[in-house]
């Protein structure tokens, strides 16, 4: 089970968050001109990482705020954790894990 | 009268404690200090078990986790716990054994005809035979599972409590042996929190088995008392006994159990107390001292009872004080298995030979075992072993010069002990469970762990450092360095390491396979791993089939996949599979060690979450009301709704047809309190309902009432509801009662991660408000004696809301409808909820107030081809598939709008929503039957859709239907079929939703 370092609240364990998928995917303001394939990679799509994956997480069961969180997908350490609408930290985003 | 085999002095048991149990419904006794191995032992009982597949006999093989053989059924009834190690299982008085997977005995067992025929039993052998044809599976399995199969479920529900707890330490340090307590010394001195846990009853680890080792100049164990009694006296320093470290999961997280009270007898079990404690640990740093476990010899019949690992006999004799035998031989690789020869000796067993595959034995106690005058049989191998129910003699002949062969047809020995070792296995487990890496040690012929993963270290025999003083100093120095990581640096002059003798087991000479005087296979059985029954032979039939990997070996001839996970067999079978290949055993590779080290008890994870517990029951505020009405409940999530109000001699049907009726012809009355309410407020409150819903709302006046459609960004419709408007930026949503909590973390998300700039704020609260709903005709003048509103149509039209007082009390009514009659909705805070309830009920007498459950509302809304989210949709149900054009605006966006331009929106063959009529009125359809347009004998039959809503409709005098069919909006008034499981066949008409006042006059009167 993964401790997570909530930006608001401090170190929880995971049972106390839900999970958001891929971060800074940002809902796009002008669906009018895409095309279906270009909203539907928007609804549907996400990157499936190895190695340092960007991702939303949210306390559910705390403070019920959402933040982003930069985690290795194979060791699962969580490399940073930083609010919503933030550049994500620079990190040695590694390849060849 | 004491055991036969029991020594007269010595060991760490209680001769003044007798205990008496039961194995096998023979009873027995033993000493309080005793496992239930060491006191079958002492009763000269070592056939305890048949093995899995030939159902050989098996006895007793080690002296604690790692036992494969002896695996012990425990207790009666309902509490009755499988596959317990007799190893690890503490004597007490009135214990119930039996052996498992024998029938009709251990003695006698039917099953030994497998044996015979094991030729017909390779490797592979379910795979390669069960296969076909694979209907036939299901019959094969039940025979397998009966005449295989490790032990029984439990009769019945558990009738013991069991306790979760979590727990934060500094330094957990795993196993309190030598290293484990100097390292808990250390940690604990400096300051830091230390969890010391320990799977024995007693701390000290191989101490206890050791009857001369000296720390300190002291004798071992009483340098461990000293260590316990000043770790108890460390506040930072918890000890758990009787605790195992099962598994190592993510970032520190460590699963624990703790055995409580299987020790005490069932009647002095504290009633306080449960009976095991799942330990859900976060720790900053780990500390792995959980030692080593002796490896097996694997030669030509190794399995039959009487043969043990030569440190389990010295455990036997030193912390037992039993002789595991008469006359004993050992089978060793290596100069530490000596030390069990000379306890043996000293205990009074007749050692008859030692024979040692060593061509020239040497090393300190090899040395001694000479001097006490032991015949010692170098460059000697044991090439079979006789004896059915137990050893009685080995066949012993010398060794090739390289250890491929075996000379001359032998000489027999007579014995019935076999004492044996390979060698050491670190208990790497937990480390390679954390994902640490592990290399091959080639000075000692065993897997030790390489670069943690994770905050964790290793010490002492674990770690491949396998004397004495050793592990002192590594535990010493490991619990300082774990501690001063988690910022406690240890004070004062630097203490030394408790110092010992440092021996090891070396010298050895590595043989993974010891030759017989027959080819592999032909005669003898090589045992690899004895709990599953895979042989030498098995594995090397694998890789002649083409089997390279490890993990394929494994999952293909089921060794080390036991519950004993392959403790003893592992390293054997990677030693064995490099033989055959000839390449260096890190070629081979390692298989993943797997959580749990020991089987863990269900009734932990389940905890106290059982029976009631099991997941909180939400009431309404008259939910005691209802109960004495004598409602009948219904589950909705976590919420219990009043589902009907049966009277006197009514079943469901009546009841609701009378409910039902009640609405339309009078007045019913209904507990709404459950529908999910969330407060929204802000000076953007209107704009991000706006963006939330599929309709406008920023003209909604304040007052006002609105029905919304709320849909994924996938463009399905995910709830609904009547949002009103209290204030300029103040509005009160509802929701479905089980979608209050995801919608309102829907809302959540979009605003802080999509709309951070809207200043909106989200409230739930469904719970600080009762809602009484009042439907029917007289609904307005039974609301009228009670509120100071003025409720003429022209004052209070649909659709709006007004605040006042209901029976005195502070009220919010809502004029909406649920039902399609006339029909107000009554918010009060949830403390008034029953008296409000009660004032309606008895002023509403003279109407014949009628309380209606969910299945008349059900009912009620369907006559109006109201929708149920959930029931008419399931996540692929759009807006415009509902025939709901009119709620989804051109003007703006919203959550899911794109999504519903998508070309495959536009489809004619969209499922649509309908009505049916059945041709035979008093026909109900049933819910979920699939729609047809033409039958055929026999399925398949091309589907169209189904039926999502049916009812017989006492108000319309018939059975009413929704369903969702494909084009169904272009087949109104044609023919549908419904063929039923039963064979029968509905037919019905495609018709509108709207069965009863389509004009809608009586909402709105």
């Amino acid at each position: 089970m993964l401790e997570i370092n909530c930006p608001y609240c401090g170190p929880r364990f995971e049972t106390e968050f839900s999970y958001g998928g891929e971060a800074h995917i940002e809902r796009p303001k002008d669906s009018e001109n895409l095309t279906d394939e270009q909203w539907g990679d928007y609804v549907f799509m996400n990157s499936n990482t190895k190695g340092v994956f960007l991702e939303r997480w949210v306390h559910t069961s705390g403070c019920r705020r959402w933040f982003n969180v930069a985690r290795d997908t194979v060791s699962y350490q969580i490399l940073a954790v930083y609010e919503t609408g933030a550049k994500p930290p620079k990190l040695d985003l590694r390849n060849d894990v | 009268m004491p055991a036969r085999f029991r020594l007269t002095q010595g060991g760490l048991i209680d001769r003044s404690k007798p205990v008496s149990f039961q194995f096998n419904g023979k009873v027995y006794l033993g000493f309080e200090g005793d496992t239930l191995a060491s006191a079958l032992i002492a009763n000269g009982v070592h056939l305890v078990g048949r093995s899995f597949k030939y159902h050989r006999p098996r006895g007793i093989m080690s002296a604690g986790a790692e036992e494969a053989n002896a695996l012990i059924q425990v207790g009666e009834g309902a509490r009755s716990d499988p596959n317990l190690r007799a190893t690890q299982i503490e004597l007490v008085d009135g214990l119930v054994a039996s052996s498992q997977n024998c029938w009709p005995s251990v003695e006698f067992d039917v099953s030994i005809v497998n044996n015979f025929a094991s030729r017909l039993l390779p490797s592979g052998f379910y795979y390669k035979t069960f296969m076909w044809p694979a209907s036939f599976w299901m019959t094969y399995e039940s025979a397998i599972r009966k005449a295989a199969g490790l032990g029984k479920a439990p009769e019945g529900p558990d009738p013991d409590s069991y306790d979760k707890t979590f727990a934060h330490c500094d330094v957990l340090v795993v196993g309190a042996g030598p290293s484990g307590l100097t390292a808990a010394l250390s940690a604990g001195r400096a300051g830091a929190r230390v969890i010391l846990a320990e799977q024995d009853n007693a701390l000290g680890g191989d101490l206890l088995s050791e009857a001369d080792a000296e720390i300190q100049g002291q004798p071992a164990l009483e340098w461990v008392e000293g260590a316990r009694a000043e770790l108890e006296g460390l506040e930072n320093v918890r000890i758990l006994t009787r605790t195992q470290c099962y598994g190592y999961f993510d970032h520190n997280f460590i699963g624990l159990m703790q055995n409580l009270t299987d020790h005490l007898p069932q009647n002095a079990k504290p009633a306080s107390l449960p009976r095991h404690r799942l330990w859900k640990l976060r720790a900053k740093q780990v500390l792995l001292a959980t030692g080593a476990i002796e490896r097996p010899l694997v030669f030509s019949d190794n399995d039959r009872p009487g043969i043990m690992l030569a440190s389990a006999c010295r455990t036997y004799v030193n912390r037992y004080g039993v002789k595991p035998g008469k006359k004993a031989v050992i089978f060793t690789n290596n100069d530490g298995a000596y030390a069990a020869a000379l306890d043996l000796h000293k205990a009074g067993i007749h050692v008859a030979a030692i024979v040692d595959l060593r061509s020239d034995p040497e090393g300190p106690m090899t040395e001694q075992a000479r001097e006490a005058g032991l015949r010692i049989l170098g460059n000697h191998a044991v090439i079979a072993t006789a004896g059915d129910k137990r050893v009685k003699a080995v066949l012993v002949a010398p060794l090739s010069e390289d250890g491929e062969k075996v000379y001359g047809g032998g000489e027999k020995i007579d014995c019935d002990l076999v004492a044996v070792s390979g060698g050491w296995n670190p208990t790497v487990h937990l480390h390679s469970q954390s994902r640490g890496k592990i290399v091959f040690d080639d000075d000692y012929a065993c897997f030790v762990p390489g670069t943690p993963a994770q905050e964790s270290v290793t010490a002492g025999a674990c770690s491949g450092n396998f004397g004495l003083g050793a592990c002192l100093t590594q535990g010493h120095d490991a619990g300082i360095a774990t501690a001063a990581k988690t910022g406690f640096k240890a004070k004062g002059r630097k203490r030394a390491p408790p110092k010992a003798e440092d021996r090891n087991f070396l010298p050895a000479r590595w043989m993974w396979l010891v030759p017989g005087d027959k080819p592999l296979g032909h005669g003898g059985k090589h045992f690899v791993d004895v709990q599953n029954d895979v042989t030498a032979a098995d594995l090397h039939l694998a890789l002649r089939e083409g089997y390279r990997s490890i993990e394929h070996v494994k999952r293909y001839t089921t060794t080390g996949m036991g519950t004993d996970q392959g403790k003893t067999s592992n390293v054997n079978a990677i030693g064995i599979v490099a033989g055959h290949f000839g390449c260096p055993i890190p070629n081979v590779g390692v298989t993943t060690f797997r959580p749990p080290y020991t089987p863990v008890t269900f009734g932990v994870f389940a905890g106290r979450d059982v029976g009631d517990l099991l997941d909180p029951v939400r009431k309404t505020p008259m939910h005691a009301l209802h109960e004495h009405a004598g409602a009948a409940f219904e589950d909705v999530g976590q919420w219990k709704r009043p589902w009907y109000f049966p009277i006197a001699g009514e079943d469901m049907h009546q009841a609701v047809n009378r409910e039902v009726k009640a609405c339309r012809d009078s007045l019913g009355v209904m507990d709404a309190s459950t529908l999910g309410k969330i407060d929204i407020q802000g000076k953007d409150a209107a704009e991000f309902l706006n963006r939330i819903y599929t309709n406008a709302w920023s003209q909604l006046k304040v007052g006002a009432c609105r029905y919304g459609l709320m849909l994924g960004e996938d463009g399905m419709v995910m709830d609904d509801g009547v949002t009103s408007r209290l204030g300029e930026n103040h509005f009160l949503m509802t929701t479905t009662t089980g979608n209050a909590a995801p919608v309102l973390g829907h809302l959540e998300e979009y605003l802080q991660t999509e709309w951070p700039e809207l200043e909106v704020y989200l409230t739930s609260v469904t719970e600080q408000f009762a809602t009484i709903s009042l439907a029917g005709p007289n609904a307005r003048n039974l609301l009228a004696e009670l509120t100071d509103i003025d409720l003429s149509a022209e004052a209070f039209p649909f659709m709006t809301l007004r605040e006042g007082t209901a029976a005195g009390i502070p009220a919010r009514v809502f004029r909406i409808s649920f039902t399609g009659d006339l029909s107000y909705e009554i918010n009060v805070p949830a403390s008034y909820g029953a008296a409000l309830w009660q004032t309606v009920m008895t002023a509403g007498e003279k109407y014949g107030i009628t309380p209606y459950g969910t299945e008349a509302m059900h009912v009620l809304r369907a006559e109006k081809g109201f929708i149920i989210v959930g029931q008419e949709t399931d996540g692929s149900v759009t807006p415009f598939d509902l025939g709901m054009d009119w709620i989804v605006s051109k003007k703006k966006d919203f959550v899911g709008r794109r999504s519903l331009f998508r070309a495959d929106m536009s489809k004619d063959d969209r499922k649509q929503l309908v009505g049916l009529l059945t041709d035979v009125p008093e026909q109900v359809l049933p819910e979920g039957a699939q729609l047809v347009e033409k039958v055929e004998d026999k399925p398949p039959m091309k589907m169209l859709g189904h039926v999502t809503s049916s009812y017989h409709s006492p108000n319309v005098g018939r059975s009413i239907a929704m369903a969702l069919i494909k084009g169904g909006r272009a087949r109104m008034g044609s023919k549908l079929y419904a063929p039923l499981a039963d064979g029968k066949v509905v037919t019905c008409t495609v018709t509108g939703v709207v069965f009863y006042d389509k004009e809608g006059e009586r909402t709105r009167g």
